[in-house]
């Protein structure tokens, strides 16, 4: 029996929520907020949102953080899949160490420090810098987290539904594609979306590997936080808030039916 | 999948983190044994193959520590160099302070109620991360939330916008579900016979937490502060944005010398120096995350 939770562990808990959402609670109420100073409320209306959407530079950056959020994550996914079969199936194998040690500081390792290296390995193969650069950099970010999220569902996968097709004459990777993946797809899913997520959210690689034209989101928001608050951003950060979380819950809820 | 097949699936992936991640530190570290001759790229020396042996030689003969002897004359430097490790340890301190009690809460709740707290914890990091730190800025800033609420209640404002203190604020709120996460992990699994058998024993609850729950989840601990200290260690947004020009930490240090100083040596030769003092915290998380693995 486990024993409940006592006043203090309540108040702990309620305590770390409110200090993980406030901000965010704060700026999607702002961002309908009529008035353009922070301490003063005037009114609900949507104006910053209208405005947001006069300002085809910022959409256009839009566009370019999706497609490359779109295409990285299904890199990094079909990867993740990869490695993550290689680190749960391939107990023998001599390079599992390394993968799982490369795996591992790609996922800790310092932003600065990986988009430094990406550059220079750009640079040194002579692409130029844009859209397939940052592609490519944030594939190799992501594939950490993705590796991470698919391993988890895969060890837990009972590998006799896969032995079984098999032994029906099934081949290898066939039994795999029909077999192993329906039954991790939550996972899949839920490792594309946060790769997807990761790369929306990336300042500092896009920042080092991207040209001319391949502006992302984030590079424009962090020029111009830095220029002061913009309401503007509170309306565009409420829209990303808004397209992840229905993604997550939707994803979320697919997990828990797919269990009961 | 038999064993031993399996490996095959590792090529692919194997191969990208070849090119992708372990090449291009190469690259680094080559770039910062580089003269500064030309404020472009290539530097020089050049590696010419075609040479043979005496190109290699030539090569190496090339190679120059002349900007890591710079990193040793400027204080600025040294300075970056130990408020990172300091405001990173400081952070990675306070988040075990602040995680625990979150994670240890979360872990005597019901089951199900369990399951929807680590969603309602992990689900802000799902949020972009430079927006919630752009939250911070409203919230801080001189004439923001946090002095408006202040001064409804007829308090003094504060000024904690681009001081350190609001980087460390920063910090544990950016990091605080890599925290949670893996104490949670550890605090669920403990076997709770444990802890009535101390009770039984005439320990009273607090003793029986302290002596056996709290020594069991050490190691979700060290996961934990090594997942948040490492890349703390070399973050950029959160002191750029809510520190002051005077919160040094090495990753705006990389960052200024490579796109406001165009210094690329310089900025490769301290990335060097990050990476070569988190090699150890890297191969300690290796060594605890390999653990759980097996």
């Amino acid at each position: 029996m486990r024993r409940g939770p006592s006043v203090f562990n309540l108040a702990s808990v309620i305590l770390g929520l409110a200090f993980l959402y406030a901000p965010i609670v704060i700026l999607v109420a702002y961002s309908f907020n009529a008035s353009r100073l922070v301490t003063v409320w005037g009114g609900f209306s949507t104006r910053w949102y209208a405005a947001l959407f006069r300002d085809e530079q910022m959409l256009a950056s839009v566009w370019v953080t999706l497609r490359v959020g779109v295409i990285s994550a299904t890199l990094a996914t079909v990867l993740g899949i990869l490695a993550a079969a290689a680190l749960v199936r391939g107990g023998g194998f001599r390079g599992r160490t390394v993968l799982a040690g490369g795996v591992y500081a790609t996922l800790v390792m310092p932003e600065v420090i990986l988009g430094l290296s990406l550059l220079l390995l750009f640079v040194a193969a002579g692409l130029p810098r844009g859209f397939w650069t940052v592609t490519l950099s944030h594939a190799t970010l992501t594939l950490a987290y993705t590796t991470v999220v698919i391993q988890a569902r895969l060890a837990t996968f009972d590998i006799s539904l896969e032995e079984a097709a098999q032994d029906l004459g099934c081949p290898p990777w066939k039994a795999f594609a029909l077999v192993t993946l329906p039954v991790i797809a939550p996972a899949v899913a839920a490792a594309w979306m946060l790769a997807f997520t990761l790369s929306l959210d990336d300042l500092v690689i896009a920042s080092f590997t991207s040209g001319p034209g391949a502006t992302t989101l984030p590079m424009r928001l962090y020029s111009q936080v830095r220029l002061g608050v913009d309401p503007k951003i509170n309306a565009v950060s409420t829209l990303l808030i808004g397209l992840v979380a229905t993604g997550v819950i939707a994803v979320y809820l697919v997990q828990q039916r797919k269990r009961t | 999948m038999r064993r031993g097949r399996s490996g095959l699936a590792a090529i692919l992936p194997f191969l990208w983190l070849a090119v992708f991640f372990a090449f291009p530190f190469i690259l680094v570290a080559k770039l910062s044994l580089s003269h500064t001759v030309l404020a472009i790229p290539p530097y020089a020396p050049r590696l010419d193959l075609s040479q043979g042996l005496a190109g290699l030689q030539a090569f190496l003969a090339g190679l120059s520590g002349e900007t890591y002897g710079r990193l040793t004359q400027d204080r600025l430097y040294l300075d970056a160099y130990l408020s990172s490790l300091r405001i990173a340890g400081l952070a990675a301190s306070l988040l075990l302070l602040i995680g625990y009690p979150i994670a240890y809460g979360i872990s005597r709740c019901p089951p199900r109620t369990r399951q929807a707290l680590v969603m309602a914890v992990i689900l802000p990091f799902w949020t972009s991360f430079l927006i919630r730190i752009y939250a911070w800025i409203a919230i801080l800033k001189p004439a923001g939330v946090l002095n408006g609420a202040l001064a409804l209640v007829g308090l003094p404002p504060v000024e904690i916008l681009n001081t350190e203190a609001a980087v460390l604020l920063g910090l544990v709120y950016a990091y605080l579900p890599f925290m949670v996460l893996p104490l949670y992990a550890v605090l669920d699994r403990q076997d709770e016979s444990l802890i009535e058998a101390a009770q039984d024993l005439g320990a009273t609850p607090l003793s029986a937490f302290w002596r056996v729950s709290f020594p069991l989840s050490l190691r979700g601990a060290a996961a934990g502060a090594l997942l948040c200290f490492i890349p703390m260690a070399g973050e950029f947004v959160i002191p750029d944005l809510l520190g002051g020009s005077e919160t040094l930490m090495l990753g705006r240090v990389i960052w200024t010398e490579f796109f406001s100083n165009r210094d690329w040596p310089a900025a490769s030769a301290v990335a060097i120096v990050l990476l070569a003092t988190l090699v150890v915290p890297i191969l300690l998380f290796e060594r605890e995350q390999g653990k759980v693995l097996r």
